[in-house]
């Protein structure tokens, strides 16, 4: 592809997608595990991921489809672990919430708000130890700041100088409950710039932007600056956990509402490479299209999958030898 | 070298054990709080900081929930964490890292990554340790699949066991006893292990079997001892890891005796005893001659002035008691006996 900004849309593109793919078969009760959706929310996961690359280490949480399928792309084993299927991530036992692929450099996600926080801090000591060069890259929401494993592990990156990113998505809501309900100040970056700590704020939803700012925070980790801490505004299109819209719900207001669907990610790129980078829109269609039937071939591959055989139950409670 | 024995105690063992491990695999480190310091955890890191450097044995801030999350990443990312606290109340605040997360990230992984976690962590008593300073909390640990729990008695044991545990490649919460520190006794100056999952039989008897954890295997050694006086001749079964459980050896010894008496050195209510007595129940019921007793902290929590800790906590006098009661045999006068205590060599904070 000659266009970066064309892969940056690729990815958008198919999060968004698999997502929708969710959506409409959610319905069908053969995906039995609770969705917490990142519709909306994409930009930040695949600004980072993208940025970060393929040699990046990512742990996530439970809103995490679209950080797994920006990092390692991997629809079909997605789709089967979505669908308890023997051949998923990890046999069917995960579901959603608890995504990985470590093969591609996918390190867990968590039901815990917050629990993957620390994590990142051993997997970046230990690539500092091995001199590998990799950086760890930890998402968690605005919910996570709340925790006191948030401070510990800030605390513990700044003085160990460890080579970690700290990506804060911000949608405003803990659940249900609205940031200026749960905090006792007013700018966490002011707060988390006060460790030895830099820090980057994006509100503009723009993949492209938050590509760049993660490159430059990139260059600080690699330069042996210690951690950053990106913290970056975002809007969850859907209910925390579900596959609705909750607008009916009336804990949100609908004019934010409006203004982010205005500047909706997918929406910004493909008019950015339609009217400022040249991309033809019969390019855009057909790379649409490519992403529409890998989605549809991997969710077809994996309902021809059986579910794990009863005795898969006690395998991988410790380490097994292959 | 080799299996040449010497007497050293369980704090030299398990010092022992960390300098020949730390010198073969580069990948193991030791933190946690104080763990560099002049103190050294009691002695039992003296030396793994001149030896191995600040890479590989280093102190932490106070955030032992973090700092375990810290050891579950650095495993993911190939290296051998030993994270250690110097009293297992302590773990309580690390609680969602153990059960949440190191406990079951493995199966959230399809099985597939090695996690050599260990975790060391020292049970405190006396000298007014009190509510926060003595917690064992084994079954707490042993409740929960995908962590491997271990108690060591004898400084053979700790060398052996510790040895075994920075070798698995599974999480392991190795719990040591204060007390034992002191204990001294043959330990082989080479390299050796002691298989997870293999108890113990610390005295042969015929007569009635005690199952008892970490120091209350002392106060069953020195009950058999005041037993046999009267030719009651008591088996002592350590378990050694509490998970995974050497049940085998357990039944095989009540099969033999058909008593049981479960010594633990926890609180009874819903504990490692009940855990034990189950089995021996469920597996041996025909063979038990009497009712399975249990013995342990008193359901309180732990105080500190003396005359109320000495009631906490079952001794040898107690076991010989309930012995009695079961074998059906008449009190004997034990006020002349002495009862264990370390509150001479065991003052100031810890």
């Amino acid at each position: 592809m000659s266009y970066p900004g064309l892969e940056l849309y690729k990815k958008l593109y198919l999060a968004r997608r698999c997502e929708e793919y969710i959506v409409k078969y959610y319905p069908q009760n053969d995906m039995k595990t609770p969705m917490h959706m990142s519709m909306g929310q994409e930009a930040v996961a695949v600004g980072v991921c993208h940025a970060v690359g393929s040699t990046g280490l990512v742990l996530a949480t439970y809103r995490s489809h679209a950080a797994f399928l920006a990092h390692t792309q991997n629809v079909p084993l997605f789709f089967s672990e979505l669908y308890g299927r023997v051949n998923g991530l990890a046999n069917g036992k995960s579901g959603s919430m608890h995504l990985a692929d470590p093969d591609h450099g996918h390190w867990g996600s968590s039901g815990i708000v917050a629990s993957t926080i620390p994590i990142a801090l051993g997997l970046a000591f230990a690539q500092k130890r091995k001199n590998t060069g990799a950086t760890t890259v930890v998402f968690f929401g605005d919910g996570a700041i709340d925790e006191g494993s948030f401070w510990e592990s800030i605390n513990v990156a700044a003085l160990m100088k460890l080579p970690v990113l700290f990506v804060c998505e911000d949608n405003g809501y803990a659940v249900h409950t609205p940031s200026k309900k749960r905090h006792g100040y007013d700018s966490i970056v002011d707060i988390v710039g006060q460790f030895r700590c830099a820090t980057f704020s994006d509100d503009s939803n723009d993949v492209e932007s938050i590509c760049n700012m993660t490159q430059q925070a990139l260059s600080i980790i690699q330069a042996g600056g210690g951690p950053v801490f990106l913290h970056i505004k975002c809007y969850r299109y859907l209910e925390h956990v579900g596959i609705n819209d909750d607008m009916k719900d009336a804990y949100r207001p609908v004019e934010i509402q409006e203004a982010w669907l205005k500047k909706d990610c997918l929406v910004l790129q493909r008019l950015r490479l339609i009217n400022e980078q040249g991309v033809e829109e019969i390019v855009i269609q057909q790379l649409e299209e490519q992403v529409e039937t890998s989605i549809h071939h991997s969710i077809v591959a994996a309902k021809q999958y059986s579910s794990p055989d009863p005795s898969q139950l006690f395998h991988g409670v410790f380490y097994e030898e292959n | 070298m080799g299996f040449s024995m010497r007497k050293i105690d369980y704090c030299q063992a398990l010092n022992e054990a960390l300098h020949q491990e730390m010198a073969k695999n580069p990948d193991i480190f030791v933190f946690g709080i104080g763990v560099p310091d002049h103190k050294s955890v009691f002695g039992s890191t003296r030396g793994l900081l001149e030896t191995f450097g600040p890479d590989r044995c280093f102190d932490t801030p106070l955030c032992e929930d973090s700092m375990t999350g810290f050891a579950l990443g650095a495993a993911l990312g190939g290296m051998r964490p030993v994270h250690i606290h110097i009293r297992v109340d302590f773990l309580l605040l690390a609680m969602n890292q153990i059960v949440n997360m190191i406990a079951s990230y493995n199966y959230s992984l399809g099985g597939k990554v090695k996690l050599p976690i260990v975790i060391r962590t020292i049970i405190g008593r006396g000298w007014g340790q009190g509510m926060h300073h003595s917690k064992s909390l084994q079954s707490y640990f042993a409740h929960i699949p995908g962590l491997k729990v271990v108690m060591p008695t004898t400084p053979r044991d700790a060398k052996g066991l510790l040895t075994a545990a920075l070798r698995d490649n599974n999480p392991v919460i190795f719990i040591e006893h204060r007390w034992l520190y002191w204990a001294e006794n043959d330990v082989p100056e080479g390299e050796f292990l002691i298989p997870l999952g293999q108890g113990n039989i610390l005295r042969e008897g015929t007569d009635l079997t005690i199952v008892a954890t970490s120091w209350m295997n002392v106060e069953a050694l020195r009950a058999a001892d005041l037993l046999a006086k009267q030719g009651v001749y008591v088996e002592v079964v350590d378990p050694r890891t509490i998970a995974p459980l050497d049940e085998a050896l357990i039944l095989r010894s009540v099969e033999k005796t058909g008593h049981c008496l479960v010594a633990d050195n926890d609180w009874v209510e819903c504990g490692f005893s009940a855990e034990v007595a189950a089995r021996v129940a469920e597996k041996c019921f025909g063979r038990l001659k009497s009712p399975v007793r249990r013995l342990g902290f008193a359901h309180t929590p732990c105080p500190t002035v003396r005359c109320l800790e000495d009631e906490f906590y079952p001794n040898a006098k107690r076991i010989v008691a309930v012995i009695h009661e079961m074998l059906g045999l008449p009190p004997i006068d034990l006020s002349g006996e002495f009862s264990y205590s370390h509150e001479s060599r065991f003052k100031g904070p810890f």
